[in-house]
């Protein structure tokens, strides 16, 4: 029930509310709990709110690492 | 990533759990305390790349299945006796009352409307007006800022006919009981409450058990990197809190969130299935929020309820059993005719079983 997706902001629609879309799949939601939110973040949806905003940079590390992890392994199954 | 990068990592993940579990002597039995993750780890068959001596078991993070029996008769019989329309999630549906689920009172002629948001239940109201409707207010941190959110919305819009049946649970003070549990050495922290409550705020399991918690994303790579990171600590014997959802989980949370809240309700004493009464574990309306109080606003008497005996949900939910264990299992009690919320619950532990198989 906790269940949440990222979907991005393309359309502030008025007082916070905003549209999201997700390939193509879009969505109303408020962003009560997320004021900063602007046009362009990734928002984590859960029950038509945006709970959260995903931080980008942090995203990227997580994506270097597993990278890393990735090309190791690779390197000995390559042996 | 593409598919072969995330195979990779994967199993170098799995080959570092299991090169640390070597060096330790002995069982970890560590808790995913969220019901989305019990979902997540069983659908992608995780618990298959574990060494022997690493056993995840559920938790009490499944909103539904904590949920007493108690909380569907009153919401029924609530309805019934003011001739109000039910809106709830989908998810509590087909939870069975003491004699029958909300499915059961539509078949007969109840009016039960299953919402995807608040928001929603609000707009249903307003279409129902003046006849009364109320929202079941089941949930975690994740779930009940919306719901407050919403109450904040429908006062300022003069919603007269909008109420909410509070079983609102807060994950802390059941934690604190699980923790001290010996049996259990780590805690894989459930990743969107933390989105609202922050990460800073489960200090006390290092401080007052010893015991790691790491929290964890929802992707299988988020698992399992949570999973080593819960394992790594336990092998070299220390404890910290762990962020590995750092993308969406800061140091001290969503505040806007909490603030909304905390405007609205504040603590109060909840009765959770599998674990009785626990002090300030839930919530209640304050200020001018008690207006949408459809507990006081509709008195009912509701008789206690009894729970099969058979069922083992209530272990279930604190970690002592796994479904297996149960005689009803995938017998009597199927995702169809389900016997316990476990079984219910998309994200119940029994359905997790049922769904993809033990392992
Ligand atoms: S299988 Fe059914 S009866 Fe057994 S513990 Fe799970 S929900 Fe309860």
């Amino acid at each position: 029930m906790c269940l949440a997706v990222p979907m991005k902001l393309v359309e502030l629609t008025g007082e916070g509310t905003g549209k999201v879309d997700a390939g193509g799949v879009k969505g109303d939601v408020s962003l009560a709990m997320i004021p900063n939110a602007r046009v362009g973040d990734y928002l984590i949806i859960h029950a038509g709110f945006g709970i959260e905003v995903l931080d980008e940079a942090e995203a990227q590390v997580r994506l270097d690492l597993f990278r890393e992890l990735a090309a190791a392994t690779a390197d000995e199954e390559d042996l | 990533m593409n598919p072969r990068d995330e195979r990779r990592t994967a199993q170098a993940l799995a080959s570092e759990i299991k090169d640390l579990a070597r060096k330790h002597s002995g069982q970890m039995r560590f808790m995913e305390v969220c019901g989305t993750h019990t979902m997540a780890i069983h659908a992608a068959g995780l618990k298959s790349l574990f060494p022997e001596s690493v056993k995840l078991v559920s938790g009490p993070g499944c909103p539904v299945c904590v949920t007493e029996k108690r909380f569907i008769d009153h919401a029924i019989l609530l309805a019934a006796k003011y001739d109000a329309c039910v809106t709830t999630f989908g998810d509590l549906v087909r939870v069975p009352g003491s004699s029958g689920s909300l499915t059961t009172f539509r078949s007969e002629g109840g009016t039960v409307r299953v919402v995807y948001s608040p928001l929603d239940a609000v707009e249903v109201a307003v279409a129902q007006s003046p006849r009364p409707t109320v929202f079941l207010g089941v949930g975690f941190e994740t779930t009940i800022p919306t719901v407050a959110a919403t109450l904040k919305a429908a006062l300022a819009r003069g919603v007269e006919n909008f109420y909410v049946l509070p079983a609102f649970k807060t994950i802390h003070p059941p934690l604190r009981i699980l923790a001290a549990k010996d049996d259990l050495h780590g805690f894989l922290l459930p990743g969107h409450v933390s989105a609202i409550i922050g990460s800073d705020c489960f200090s006390y399991l290092v401080d007052d058990f010893h015991k790691p918690g790491v929290i964890g994303g929802f992707e299988p790579l988020d698992i399992l990197l949570a999973l080593r990171d819960l394992v790594s600590m336990t092998v070299r014997g220390t404890s910290a809190i762990v962020n590995d959802y750092k993308r969406v989980v800061r140091a001290d949370g969503n505040r806007a969130a909490r603030d909304i809240l905390y405007d609205v309700f504040e603590p109060a004493d909840a009765s959770w299935r599998g674990l009785g009464v626990i002090p300030g574990s839930g919530l209640a309306f304050k200020g001018p929020y008690t207006r949408f109080d459809a507990a006081a606003h509709f008195p009912v008497n509701v008789p206690e309820s009894k729970d099969d005996p058979r069922c083992l949900c209530a272990a279930i939910l604190t970690g002592s059993k796994t479904p297996d264990r149960c005689g009803l299992f995938g017998k009597e009690c199927t995702p169809e005719d389900p016997v316990g919320p476990c079984m219910v619950s998309s994200e119940g532990t029994c359905a997790a079983y049922y769904k993809y198989g033990a392992v």
